[in-house]
């Protein structure tokens, strides 16, 4: 008696929550107002953009009502290696034009990449620069710790330009994974700079000072972001990227220390 | 010796055992399962400490929780044979032997040395370089003997030393370790539940029950007088208490017993089951007391049957397989049992626990 | 075939049940289980090897980094399982053999690398030993001791996150073993240590080599904490996994041919090792 009625029980929870998940997802009819795109849109995003795309994908949700923006920030290799193996993304948003070749080589490009913001290096150094920082040339002493990303990863490769436009051969004391894992030394005070983008030391707020140095425009880097051609749900995702380029879009990205294209 | 008032408090469950052993003597520590026969051994070895009382061997206070005294057991002048011997399992036996010695400060060699003698002294000469896992039962036990003797203690602890061999290698391995035990100098614990070990290996018997000393002295006397149903099942005897009147005995239970001796009080009386006669119907001759009986079990003892009866009293009768033929014995059956007056003994039961009955 | 069984299996019962047990089949409810845990765990290996660059691989392997950093990593594993077990097994046997107050606690702390994510771990080794730690500042500026960034603290990373491993093996072992060999110990005269390193070190050895094995293991392939504490630059804290990680950024099949690499190498170490246990006893 009682395990048939476990049964019963079991059947109308599985029932209810099939129900609740098809409600939840693309149903066609929901947000059919004056909006023209529904449904969830998948955003690949490099981690870089992780503070500016979740405020524009607020900003675009509360413009189409019935979408609904889902985020995966993460490195842009990973992003891309994911992306080629199938994941089902909507948009990538890549932090350097290498990333997103790998993408569009391999055919997941609906069409070519559009650049949406550059991002420039600048030196990252303890709030109040201790060691009195204003250029690249500073950084080559012996007491000097210095962090780069690795050289295969983007903010690494644009190092290794800037520092070649300057004349300047400096051995760090470790080449970090990411820019954020370059940026996390300084803050921790494990290394005295660090060649960041101008953005991440903005996120940063009051720990960590930029310097800007003028070899950094050798070493500018390109976001491009375009829409996968598996994507599942197209409208929204050409709606997200015309948002991105759109002003407001662009608004976010300068206030975060982007620069315009 | 060993001079001991062994107390040990575990919640409820209270140990209160004094203890003296000569030098050169045996004594048999016996008593049925959680008397305290192991916690008494550990708190000899020092695994435990006492709550009360005190220890002393060989004039050296080694617990006496009054006075704050306590010596661990790596300093205490004793060896022990475990229940299963726990030889060290990655040690040959040779250094199983040699470990104690070179403990005390040997040389490797020496240590050796010494272990090899007492190998060849327990008739392992040829298994020196054995590991514990390729030695038979008896030679297990061996080695640990020699392991606790090589130590020349002044306090052999043997806990159960026989009960893991098998019936007949416990015969040869009992034989051995009684040659052993005649050479050993110092006082010896033997804690066991088998009478056959105490009654060939001791020279004098420690019964307790429930932690308290209910019987002591020497084999002869604790097999002829048992003063509980413990001892007296144990030695292999029908016992009863009562209170005699000349050639009466009124047991507790109302049932009457006529005895061959007098006696006046609080009395024992005891029968060997062999004393006991089975019959079909009443019989009219000479036994003095009768009364029907219930079969409530028969087992194989020895050569024998014994028959366990209920009836006015309980009491185990030993028939041969004859007699038992010719009744055609089933349990739950009725007859008749007989104990002549003269096959009983009597003998106070308000005498002093410690009284040692001379030979 | 079914039907012959059942009329087989009848006057197999009279059998002692030991003899049925060992000779029996083995159930489908384990065996298929057991298949797939298999499967599971060696395709994604299988993956691995059907996209490797055989042409290229010999010249793939010379290159001067891939050397530099297996080295390291063999290394740094070895010394990491060292520290473990010179810190670890007595921490074990005060786990398993003293009881003192808070010892669940304890316990349960030993067990905190295991669930904390290594990068986080790592940034927990900069707050201490980094060059702002409460240690790390001390050591600086009076032993002129450096740990991050350098090869030491690669190490120290990776003790961090294997030795778990190691002291609940060994711990297990030692709850697993007879305390009554130590006793036995114990009568004969021997103290504390030496009944520790005469008794209870050879008796739990089987389960100190494999608590050893995992840290090793665990240690080789650690990452997240290595390059959060240590960094990453080559010769000197970039490990395997670090360099897989890189390559992973750049060129896949580079990554698998190291990643490769350091499969070989710790599978030809580990059964390499058991066999000398194996023949030893």
């Amino acid at each position: 008696m009682t395990a048939r009625r476990l049964a019963l029980f079991t059947v109308i929870t599985v029932v209810a929550l099939v129900g609740c998940g098809s409600d939840q997802s693309t149903d066609p009819l929901s947000g059919s107002g004056a909006s023209t795109v529904t449904g969830d849109v998948t955003v690949f995003a490099a981690a870089s953009l992780t503070e500016s795309f979740t405020r524009i994908g607020a900003d675009f949700e509360a413009a189409n009502p019935g979408v609904r923006v889902v985020f995966s920030f993460a490195g842009s290799s990973a992003l891309a290696t994911q992306i080629n193996q199938g994941a089902p993304a909507d948009v990538f948003a890549s932090a350097s034009p290498a990333n997103m070749t790998t993408v569009t080589d391999a055919g997941n490009g609906d069409r070519s990449p559009t650049v949406f913001v550059r991002n420039q290096l600048v030196i990252a150094v303890p709030d109040g620069n201790p060691d009195e920082v204003t250029g690249l040339a500073d950084l080559n002493q012996p007491d000097v710790k210095v962090a780069l990303c690795a050289e295969q990863v983007p903010c690494g490769a644009a190092a290794g330009k800037a520092l070649a436009a300057a004349g300047v051969t400096l051995t760090p004391v470790t080449l970090e994974r990411d820019v954020r894992a370059a940026l996390s030394k300084v803050r921790l005070g494990e290394v005295d700079a660090a060649l960041v983008y101008r953005t991440d030391v903005r996120a940063a707020d009051d720990d960590v000072d930029g310097i800007e140095f003028p070899e950094s425009a050798e070493a500018i880097n390109d976001y491009p972001i375009v829409v996968l051609k598996h994507a599942p749900n197209r409208p929204a995702a050409q709606a997200f990227v015309d948002h991105v380029l759109s002003g407001p879009g662009q608004a976010v990205l300068t206030a975060a220390g982007f620069q315009a294209p | 010796m060993l001079d001991a008032h062994l107390v040990v408090d575990r919640g409820t469950f209270r140990l209160d055992l004094p203890l003296t052993i000569r030098p050169g003597e045996v004594v048999a520590l016996l008593g049925p399962n959680g008397a305290g026969k192991t916690t008494a051994l550990r708190a000899l070895a020092g695994l435990i400490p006492l709550t009360g009382g005190h220890l002393s061997l060989a004039g050296r206070h080694l617990d006496d929780p009054g006075r704050r005294i306590w010596t661990p057991t790596e300093q205490r002048a004793i060896g022990v044979v475990f229940q299963d011997y726990l030889l060290f399992p990655h040690l040959t036996a040779l250094d199983n032997v040699a470990f104690g010695p070179r403990r005390q400060g040997l040389s490797r060699h020496r240590a050796r040395q010494r272990a090899a003698t007492w190998l060849a002294r327990v008739g392992l000469a040829e298994h020196t370089h054995c590991k514990p896992r390729h030695l038979s039962g008896g030679q297990a036990q061996r080695v640990a003997l020699a392991r606790a003797l090589a130590v020349e203690p002044a306090l052999l602890l043997l806990d159960e030393p026989l009960a893991a061999l098998d019936a007949r290698t416990r015969l040869d391995t009992r034989a051995q370790l009684q040659h052993h035990l005649a050479g050993h100098s110092g006082a010896t614990l033997l804690v066991t539940h088998d009478p056959i070990d105490a009654v060939v290996l001791a020279d004098r018997l420690v019964i307790i029950e429930d932690g308290h000393v209910v019987q002591e002295g020497d084999v002869a006397t604790v097999t002829a007088q048992p003063r509980t149903d413990y001892v007296a099942r144990l030695v292999g005897l029908n016992l009863y208490r009562g209170h005699a009147d000349g050639h009466h005995v009124r047991l507790t239970d109302g049932f009457q017993l006529v005895t061959g001796d007098r006696h006046v009080g609080g009395v024992f009386v005891a029968f060997a089951p062999s004393a006991v006669a089975l019959h079909p119907r009443r019989p009219d001759g000479s036994p003095r007391n009768t009364w029907p009986a219930t079969i409530t079990g028969i087992q194989r003892h020895g050569d024998n049957l014994r028959v366990q009866l209920d009836g006015p009293i309980t009491v185990a009768a030993d028939i041969t397989p004859a007699a038992a033929a010719h009744l055609k014995l089933t349990p739950g059956q009725t007859l008749w049992a007989a104990v002549k007056a003269a096959e009983t003994r009597v003998y106070p039961a308000a005498a002093p626990l410690n009284v040692r009955a001379e030979p | 075939m079914s039907r012959r069984d059942a009329v087989l299996a009848r006057p197999d019962r009279s059998t002692p049940p030991a003899r049925t047990r060992r000779t029996g089949r083995v159930p489908v409810a384990l065996l298929l289980p057991a298949a797939l845990g298999l499967l599971f765990l060696v395709l994604p290996l299988a993956g691995l090897l059907v996209r490797t660059p055989w042409s290229t691989l010999p010249q793939r392997l010379t290159e001067p980094g891939v050397l530099t950093a297996l080295r390291l990593s063999v290394q740094a594993a070895t010394l990491a399982t060292l520290l473990c077990l010179v810190l670890g097994v007595p921490l074990a046997w005060m786990l398993a053999r003293v009881d003192f107050p808070g010892r669940r606690v304890v316990r349960a702390l030993v067990t905190v690398p295991l669930v904390l994510p290594p990068v986080v771990g790592g940034v927990a080794l900069l707050l201490v030993f980094g060059r702002q730690g409460i240690l790390g500042g001390w050591l600086d500026s009076t032993l002129g001791v450096t740990l991050p960034f350098t090869t030491t603290g690669v190490v120290l990373a990776e003790a961090f996150v294997a030795m778990p491993f190691l002291v609940v093996a060994v711990e297990g072992a030692l709850r697993g073993a007879d305390v009554r060999y130590e006793e036995a110990a114990a009568t004969l005269g021997a103290g504390r240590w030496t009944t520790f390193t005469h008794i209870t070190l050879p008796l739990v050895a089987p389960g100190i080599a494999a608590g050893a094995v995992l840290c090793w293991a665990r240690a080789l392939g650690e990452f997240g904490a290595t390059i959060t504490f240590a960094g990453n630059f080559p010769g000197r804290t970039q490990t395997m996994p670090l360099a897989v990680y890189l390559a992973l950024e750049t060129d896949l099949e580079a990554a698998i041919v190291l990643s490769l690499v350091l499969l070989t190498v710790s599978v030809v170490i580990l059964a390499s090792l058991r066999d000398r246990w194996l023949s030893s006893r």
